[in-house]
């Protein structure tokens, strides 16, 4: 067993774990690796081949391996240790990181600091409790995704799609256009939080239908998958006796919510937000376990890749910066939901900072302002003719707005 | 196509495949197991409690009692032996009422009658400091010290594995549908054609019964009582460290929640007759019926954990005991091999081999191969170990479930094992890989084509369980 | 007089857009809540134009190449295009932005590599 010294072990290399080891390079950080457990950098974007990513951060449209590209290119460019293959296995409370590769065998890094990167999960039919047979033909979509894109292979012929979030709805499209047939997507909430133009350009294009309010309460086939059972749900989300209606389908596609990976950050102590499911942080990124820092969908799940890659340099930059010892000191200030806002991120903050708090909304608002308040004061909003729970709110908060507040800061939604 | 056997065995559940062992451990004849299903384990044998029951639910004198007591004791060595995982956890049998309370005073003295060790009656405080998530109704208790948690699919790999190491076959997809006498045995009747032997034993679980009533003129009459259960991840403490029964019921052992031998938290299962002995779906209805009566015994259980949920099929005799041994010249059997029979399952399989020996005058065998267990999961192994492993195979360095932590070398040696892996449950069940959290949502892909590559087979030829349970459709 | 109903695509709101034509012109347009509704439903009911991704098998290769449009192309090829990408037959290697089909179906865009192979 090998036990290495790093100054900074960076634990994923997609989009978020690159962006952070370009930005810590970019501060002076020479000592660093970056632990990818596929064979090749990129994350989930090498599996994205649709376009749609970058608006923000390049004014152009690229596809996810392009996106994925640009970062890897970058990395290369400066020199970053990017090991592929290679899975952690454990991470402690003092920065100890064990991991496996073919090549390497085991090894343990001892790291000055750590960055999360690991990113997120899809919620697994066994999450949901839905009954029905074991048979073959139920996939996430991102596993459907991975045999069509990256292995050329297709799960299945006639689909159903369960949840309207947008990989189920880029599946949607995926599908039909590699002959399938894809007969509905079953939407439970009573509104997507896919894209609106992911509602049109993949379901409407194609005519699949979308159900709202809506759900799958059976899964039949003894081997492969033959049939899915459809109901309509009541506002508090009971299937309603009478509404089924049944689809003949060799697959199942769930598109059902992400989940941060966060097994790793649990055994290494780390806080974690029930609301987020990742970790709790400050301003700089950094965990409760200090010089852990958190960045990417493995803090809380995004909805553009663009705000996933801003997210990483910032946590970059501060893992950096605490290496240098120059962390920002003294104690922080609680970030606390307000009504209609769910998982602010940071969780606290150091008030002689600039920070940029985002959350998603609980709910939909029309013509709401999202408000900050503290010590019974405004300190900031943001108006919007609509907010969804599908597009997270960025809100950029100046270090001066802060200067003398002491007591805890409140984001809330508020409607007119 | 017509094949000759000295001993055919119908059915590769847990009883098949514990006689094909003793068999082919003891006896020098061919031992040949015909299993409708494509895999060792695909019945009941996957789908249960997976406990090694102590022995005092069993009426004294009948078959479930003796069997159980005796298979219980022989646990301990047989998985030890074969490497199965398998802990004495012990087990409390909750009462939450007075009634209950007769019960299990009742169920102390039948398991005193049939000679279970150690129980006792646990009054609430010392109940609560033993199990502190126990719901604080709780009255008193049964406690059954030797009751224990077995991987039950993986205990039948290793018993098919080690009849295989000594020379049993195994034959899949093969249904017996009928059998009929001949002057020098039976002749089982199956769609690619028949099998000569000169016995046969039917364990073929939820199908036994057709069998039996072909060969016997003493009839019966199978139900199949479906059980359904939630499966919960594995937490970081396991809310209870014994198998926490409820009360019986008159349809069985009642609802339980029980870690497994691999830290999951299982919950159920319900019993319900139903018509198709082989629907193991599981129902809204019945789901919610388990968590119901879970948080009976758990009132802080949530679902938030799941991992999944599946039912299994209990072949349940109208008469309620075990129907064992000989059927009719030349055929034994193991008919309404319901609960305890994974815990009797090694003494019945001791005792009608040696009755099937002695009455066929089968000559003993010579060699007999030793048993190769799988060794210790990646999972399971310090990190001085696991940088040996990797060190003496590289594909232990090679992570392919992450998270069960399972790797390429052991899942390509669940393919390899002498009854190896065909599907990708099959890989599940072996070595666990997609059996976490993430139910194979990152793993399956690679699984597919690791399967494809073993077996020589294109990855679209894949099944998640055999039969047309393909996991992909063609090509783009 | 043909009436049209769209979503908008452009924000959250998803405006249901009423667009009424004559002669295929379009005369107006109504339920948007910005002008960029109004210049997106001109475009979508006129002259509606889509981005095509997929992915195409390589001789040489275990794992497809995926590729795009340079530019969008009229939503009516769409199906022309995934035909004749699926009659391709290309061979390792491949970089990123190489041409794999020129003038997709008579329509003057390439579809190109989007990464390596």
């Amino acid at each position: 067993m090998n036990t290495i010294r790093k100054e900074l072990v960076i634990i994923g290399g997609g989009p978020a774990g690159l962006a952070a080891g370009i930005a810590a390079r970019e501060a002076g950080v020479e000592d660093l690796v970056i632990l990818e457990r596929e064979h090749e950098a990129g994350g989930i974007l090498r599996q994205c081949i649709h376009n749609g990513f970058g608006l923000h951060r390049y004014g152009e449209e690229l596809t996810g391996p392009e996106y994925a590209a640009r970062d890897i290119a970058k990395a290369e460019e400066l020199g970053l240790d990017i090991r592929c293959d290679t899975t952690v296995l454990s991470v402690d409370g003092d920065r100890r990181v064990t991991c496996v590769s073919r090549t390497d065998g085991l090894q343990i890094y001892e790291a000055g600091a750590i960055i999360l990167a690991m990113g997120c999960r899809e919620r697994p039919r066994g999450a949901l409790g839905t009954p029905g047979t074991r048979c073959a033909g139920v996939y996430t979509a991102g596993a459907a995704q991975k045999f069509v894109n990256l292995e050329g292979l297709m799960p299945g012929k006639r689909v159903v799609i369960l949840g309207s979030g947008d990989i189920g709805l880029i599946m949607a499209r995926r599908m039909t256009l590699q002959g399938a047939k894809v007969l509905a997507c079953v939407e439970l909430m009573p509104y997507s939080s896919g894209l609106n133009r992911n509602i049109v350009q993949c379901l409407q294009d194609y005519d699949i239908p979308l159900y709202l309010s809506h759900t799958v309460t059976d899964i039949r086939g003894r081997e492969r998958l033959e049939a899915v059972t459809v109901m309509e749900v009541d506002a508090k989300r009971r299937p309603i006796p009478g509404t089924e209606q049944v689809f003949e389908c060799d697959t199942l596609l769930l598109s059902v919510g992400l989940i941060p990976e966060n097994e790793l950050s649990q055994r290494a102590g780390v806080e974690l937000s029930p609301l987020t499911s990742g970790a709790v942080v400050d301003d700089t990124l950094q965990t409760s376990v200090p010089g852990v820092f958190a960045c990417g969908n493995v803090l809380h799940v995004h909805d553009l890749v663009d705000f996933v890659s801003d997210e990483s340099f910032r946590a970059g930059r501060a893992a950096a910066d605490y290496l240098k010892g120059q962390a920002p000191k003294g104690g922080t200030l609680a970030v606390r939901d307000g009504e209609g806002v769910r998982g602010v991120v940071p969780q606290k903050l150091h008030p002689d900072q600039d920070v940029t708090l985002m959350f998603r909304p609980a709910g939909v608002y029309k013509n709401a302002s999202v408000v900050v308040e503290a010590d019974g004061k405004e300190m900031a909003r943001k108006r919007a003719m609509i907010f969804t729970p599908g597009e997270m709110v960025a809100l950029p908060l100046k270090a001066e707005k802060l200067a003398g507040v002491t007591g805890d800061i409140t984001v809330r939604m508020e409607v007119r | 196509m017509q094949t000759y056997t000295d001993i055919l065995i119908i059915g590769a559940g847990v009883v098949g495949c514990a006689l094909a062992r003793e068999l082919s451990l003891r006896c020098a004849a061919d031992v040949l197991v015909a299993e409708r299903a494509c895999d060792v384990a695909e019945g009941a044998s996957k789908a249960n409690s997976g406990i090694v029951h102590a022995g005092f639910d069993a009426k004294p004198g009948t078959e479930k009692a003796r069997l159980n007591v005796m298979g219980a004791r022989m646990y301990p060595a047989v998985c030890a032996e074969l490497g199965v995982p398998y802990k004495q956890i012990g087990a409390l049998v909750v009462a939450f009422d007075e009634a209950d309370r007769s019960t299990i005073e009742k169920l102390l003295e039948q398991g005193e009658a049939n000679g279970v060790p150690g129980l006792r009656i646990v009054e609430h405080d010392e109940l609560m400091k033993m199990e502190p998530n126990l719901n604080p109704a709780a009255v008193c208790a049964l406690e059954a010290p030797t009751s224990g948690i077995v991987s039950p699919y993986e205990l039948v790999y290793a018993l098919a594995d080690h009849a295989a190491l000594n020379g049993a076959e195994f034959l899949f997809d093969t249904e017996v549908q009928g059998l009929i006498p001949t002057a020098e045995g039976w002749r089982a009747v199956t769609a690619d054609g028949d099998i000569l032997c000169r016995c046969v034993v039917n364990c073929a679980g939820i199908g036994s019964a057709v069998l039996h009533n072909q060969v016997s003129d003493r009839k019966v009459e199978l139900v199949a009582r479906r059980g359904q259960y939630d499966v919960l991840d594995h937490p970081e403490q396991p809310p209870f460290t014994r198998t926490m029964f409820q009360c019986p019921t008159k349809m069985g052992k009642g609802v339980l929640v029980s870690p497994t031998v691999h830290g999951n938290v299982l919950l159920g299962p319900t019993a319900e007759d139903i018509p198709d002995g082989r629907d193991v779906s599981t129902t809204a209805e019945g789901l919610a019926n388990v968590a119901e009566k879970v948080k009976l015994t758990w009132p802080g259980m949530s679902l938030r954990t799941a991992v999944t949920n599946f039912s299994g099929i209990r072949a349940h005799e109208v008469n309620g005991d075990f129907i064992v041994g000989k059927a009719a010249p030349h055929c034994w059997e193991a008919v309404g091999f319901e609960s305890p029979g994974l815990t009797s399952s090694p003494a019945l399989a001791a005792e009608m081999a040696q009755e099937i020996i002695a009455s066929e005058g089968f000559g003993p065998k010579e060699k007999i191969v030793p048993p190769q267990p799988k060794g210790k999961p990646f999972n399971e192994m310090t990190p001085e170990e696991q940088a040996e492993a990797v060190a003496r195979d590289p594909m232990n360095g090679q992570l392919i479930c992450r998270c069960e932590v399972v790797t390429e070398a052991e899942i390509r040696a669940a393919i390899r094992r002498p009854v190896g892996a065909r599907t990708v449950d099959g890989v599940k069940r072996r070595c666990r890989a997609g059996m976490g959290r993430c139910q194979g949502g990152f793993c399956a892909p690679r699984v597919v084509e690791i399967l494809a590559e073993e077996l020589g087979l294109p990855m679209t030829a894949i099944t998640k369980g055999g039969g047309e349970s393909r996991m992909l459709v063609g090509e783009i | 007089m043909e009436e049209r109903v769209i979503t908008c695509i452009n924000c959250p709101m998803g405006c249901r857009m009423t667009v009424c034509l004559e002669n295929g012109e379009v005369v107006s347009v109504s339920g948007n809540t910005c002008k960029r509704g109004d210049t997106y439903a001109r475009q979508e009911v006129t002259a509606p134009v889509r981005m095509v991704t997929a992915v195409v098998p390589v001789q040489g290769s275990l794992m497809p190449v995926s590729v795009k449009t340079r530019e969008p192309i009229p939503k009516k090829d769409i199906p022309a295009c995934m035909a004749a990408l699926h009659g391709l037959h290309l061979q390792a290697p491949i970089k990123a932005g190489d041409t794999v089909l020129p003038d997709a179906c008579g329509s003057g865009v390439d579809v190109i590599a989007t990464k390596s192979v």
